[in-house]
C-alpha cells in the first residue's frame, strides 16, 4: 500500500440491517392478525436481515477493488451503502464525491419506453436538458437495442434492459465507479464493448468497485479484491490471484488455471 | 470438511469450514478511519444536505421531476383501449355518479342555484386534493427500487406525482369549462382567478404530499387508512352541498367557521366564485346588506340567492387569504418534516 496516495472511499464499522415484511411464520389471517395487535406482539412477518455486519476499509485514488462472495454475502448491499442508496443502521461511509452505482437492479421505469428512460435517467443523474439530446443518440447506438427503443421497457429481454441501463449508467464519466454484475446477461459482443467503457471509465474515475461472479473479469480489472462471507470481510488485499484461489477452496469450485501459477499453499493447507 | 465444502445447497452450510481468520493485507492506517476520512474531507456518503442546499438541489433536478410527472402521466393509460381517452372520461364518469346520486336520488341542491355546475366544480376540485394525498401516500414505497438505483433528492418523488395530478386536473378543467358554459354560465373575467386558486391549491397540495410521504414510507398501515380520512374529509368539506344551507350549522356558527376555512373548502369556493357567476352573486356579504332579504334566507333556509344580502362569515379577500396561508403553512412544514427523514428512505 502507498501510504503516499489519498482515500478516496473509507468505510468504518458500517453495518446495514434490512428489514423485510412478508417473511414467513404468520398465518396471515385477521383472526391472528388482531391477537397480535391485543397481546402487544410485533409483526412476527417483519424480520431484520443483518446484511453488512461491522465491514471496514480505505480505498485509495487509483484502486480498482474486485468484490467477491456467494449469493447473499452483501456484496451488492455493500456498494448501495457505498452509493448512500442505503442508510447504514451504524457506522458510516465517506467518500469524497457521489459515488455511481451501475447495477443489475438500477430500477428504470418498466412503463415507459426506452426512450423515455434514456432521457430520465441522463436528468436523474443531474444531466441538463441539452446535455441529454447531446449524449441521447450516442447512447441509443451503444446499447444496440435499435427499434426497440420505441417500444415500453416491459417487452425487453432481461439482457436487452441491461444493454441499456449500462448505457445510461455510463454516459457520464463519475469519480467513483461502481459496477454490480452489470454484465453478466449481455451477449459477448456486448460484454466486449462494455469492458471497454470500463476500462476507460476507470481511467477518468478516481476508483472502481466491481462485482462479479466472473472471477476472471475480477483478476482482469483489479488490483486489489475484498472477499465477503455473511456480512463481513473474509480477506481483503491487493494479492488477487492469491485470495480468488482461497475463496475458490473455500466454495468448493475448481482451481482457476493461469499461465503463470502462483503461490497459495498458506491458504490450501486448511 | 472437503465434502462439507463442496456443498453449495443452503445458507450456513459453510461457516464452520470458513472460520479462517481475517486476514488483511492491506491493513489500514493506525489512526481512527473518521479521523483520517476528515482529514482527506471526506463527506458521509448518506449526509443530508442544509435545507436551503437541498432546495437548491431539487431547483436543479426540476427536468427531472417535470419529465418524470409527463412520462408517468402518458405511461398511465397505455394499457387501455381508449388510451388518453381516459383522462376526460374519469372526471366525466365522476361527475355523472355524484350527480345522480345527490342531485338526482338524495336532492341536496336544497336552494343551490345551478347545482349541476356547484357540484361538477366541487368535484373536480377536490379530486386534485384527494388523488393527490393517496398518491403520495403510497409514492416511497412504491419507488423503493428507484430510491436504492439512483441518488437523487427523494423530494423529487413526492413532487412529481402532485404535478401528474395537475396535469391531469388541466384536462378536467377543460371538461369542466365546457360543462360549466352548457349550464349557462357567463364567460367572465372571473375565471381568470380560478388560476391563482389551483396554483394556491398545487403548492398545497405539494406541502402535504411531502407530509404524506415521509409519514406513508414507515407502515403501510397509514395508506390502507388514507383513501377513508379523505373520504371523510370530501363529506365535510362542502363539496356536494353548501355549507351554509345545513339548517343546523347556522345555530353553531362556530363550526361553520371551522368547515368554511378549512383547505378544501377554501380553493373548492374560490374556483367557483371564479368560474360560477351564480355562486359569486351568492356569496354571503356580496351585496349591501338588506336586513328583510337576509331574514328572508335566514327564515326559509334554503334560499341561498339571499344569503348575499347577510353579514358574510368570509369576505372573498378573506378567502384569498386562508388559501395562500393554507398553501405556505403545507409547503414550509411539509418540505421541512420530509427533509429531515432524507437519509432514511432507502431502508425500506
Amino acid at each position: 500500500m502507498d501510504n503516499g496516495s489519498e482515500p478516496t472511499v473509507v468505510v468504518d464499522d458500517l453495518h446495514v440491517v434490512y428489514r423485510v415484511y412478508g417473511a414467513g411464520g404468520d398465518k396471515g389471517t385477521a383472526a391472528t392478525a388482531l391477537m397480535r395487535v391485543v397481546k402487544r406482539q410485533r409483526r412476527p412477518s417483519v424480520r431484520e436481515v443483518e446484511a453488512i455486519r461491522g465491514v471496514s476499509f480505505v480505498v485509495n485514488h487509483g484502486d480498482a477493488i474486485g468484490i467477491i462472495g456467494r449469493n447473499g454475502s452483501g456484496k451488492s448491499t455493500l456498494l448501495q451503502a457505498i452509493a448512500g442508496l442505503l442508510p447504514p443502521e451504524q457506522g458510516c461511509v465517506y467518500t469524497s464525491g457521489q459515488a455511481a452505482l451501475l447495477g443489475v437492479n438500477a430500477a428504470l421505469l418498466d412503463d415507459l419506453t426506452g426512450e423515455r428512460n434514456v432521457v430520465l435517467g441522463c436528468l436523474a443523474m443531474g444531466m441538463s436538458p441539452q446535455e441529454t439530446k447531446d449524449r441521447y443518440q450516442s447512447i441509443v447506438d451503444f446499447s444496440g437495442v435499435g427499434n426497440f427503443i420505441d417500444y415500453p421497457m416491459r417487452t425487453y429481454s432481461t439482457g436487452m434492459a441491461q444493454r441499456l441501463r449500462f448505457s445510461i449508467a455510463s454516459a457520464k464519466s463519475h469519480e467513483i465507479l461502481m459496477i454490480d454484475e452489470a454484465l453478466a446477461t449481455g451477449d459477448a459482443n456486448f460484454r466486449a464493448k462494455s469492458h471497454e467503457r470500463i476500462m476507460q471509465l476507470r481511467g477518468e474515475a478516481g476508483t472502481v468497485f466491481l462485482v462479479a461472479h466472473n472471477l476472471a473479469e475480477i483478476e482482469a480489472s483489479c488490483n486489489r479484491v475484498i472477499w465477503l462471507e455473511k456480512g463481513k470481510i473474509m480477506r481483503q488485499g491487493y494479492d488477487v490471484p492469491a485470495i480468488v484461489d482461497a475463496y475458490l477452496e473455500a466454495t468448493g469450485g475448481e482451481p482457476r488455471k493461469r499461465e503463470k501459477p502462483h503461490d497459495t499453499d498458506h491458504v490450501a493447507s486448511g | 470438511m472437503r465434502e462439507r465444502a463442496r456443498d453449495q445447497g443452503g445458507p450456513g452450510t459453510l461457516t464452520d469450514d470458513l472460520a479462517l481468520p481475517e486476514v488483511d493485507d492491506a491493513a489500514p492506517p493506525a489512526e481512527p478511519l473518521a479521523e483520517l476520512a476528515a482529514r482527506y474531507r471526506l463527506r458521509p456518503s448518506a449526509a443530508r444536505p442544509g435545507v436551503f442546499a437541498y432546495a437548491g438541489q431539487l431547483w436543479a433536478r426540476r427536468y427531472f421531476i417535470m419529465g418524470f410527472a409527463t412520462a408517468r402521466n402518458v405511461a398511465m393509460y397505455t394499457e387501455a383501449r381508449l388510451g388518453q381517452l381516459w383522462q376526460v372520461l374519469t372526471p366525466l364518469l365522476n361527475a355523472a355518479v355524484y350527480y345522480l346520486i345527490f342531485g338526482i336520488i338524495l336532492g341536496t341542491n336544497r336552494g343551490v342555484p345551478n347545482f349541476l355546475a356547484f357540484l361538477v366544480t366541487g368535484i373536480f376540485v377536490f379530486n386534485f386534493t384527494q388523488r393527490a394525498f393517496i398518491t403520495t401516500s403510497r409514492v416511497m414505497p412504491d419507488s423503493l427500487p428507484l430510491i436504492r438505483a439512483l441518488p437523487f433528492p427523494r423530494a423529487c418523488l413526492p413532487i412529481g406525482y402532485v404535478l401528474i395530478e395537475l396535469e391531469q386536473l388541466v384536462m378536467a378543467m377543460v371538461v369542466l369549462t365546457v360543462i360549466v358554459l352548457a349550464t349557462g354560465e357567463p364567460l367572465t373575467w372571473y375565471w381568470l382567478l380560478a388560476i391563482p386558486a389551483l396554483l394556491l391549491q398545487a403548492i398545497f397540495n405539494i406541502g402535504m404530499g411531502l407530509f404524506l410521504a415521509r409519514l406513508g414510507a414507515g407502515a403501510d398501515d397509514f395508506s390502507q387508512l388514507m383513501p377513508f380520512l379523505v373520504r371523510t374529509w370530501m363529506y365535510a368539506s362542502g363539496v356536494m352541498y353548501s355549507i351554509q344551507t345545513i339548517g343546523t350549522l347556522k345555530r353553531h356558527p362556530t363550526i361553520t367557521y371551522i368547515l368554511q376555512v378549512n383547505p378544501a373548502a377554501i380553493f373548492i369556493s374560490l374556483v367557483r366564485n371564479a368560474i360560477l357567476q351564480s355562486q359569486r352573486l351568492a356569496w354571503p356579504g356580496s351585496k349591501p346588506y338588506d336586513a328583510a332579504n337576509c331574514a328572508l334566507y335566514d327564515l326559509k333556509g334554503a334560499h341561498l340567492e339571499n344569503s348575499a344580502y347577510c353579514h358574510g362569515t368570509l369576505t372573498m379577500s378573506q378567502l384569498w387569504l386562508f388559501g395562500a396561508g393554507w398553501a405556505v403553512v403545507a409547503l414550509v412544514v411539509g418540505f421541512v418534516f420530509f427533509w429531515q427523514a432524507e437519509t432514511r428512505y432507502g431502508r425500506g
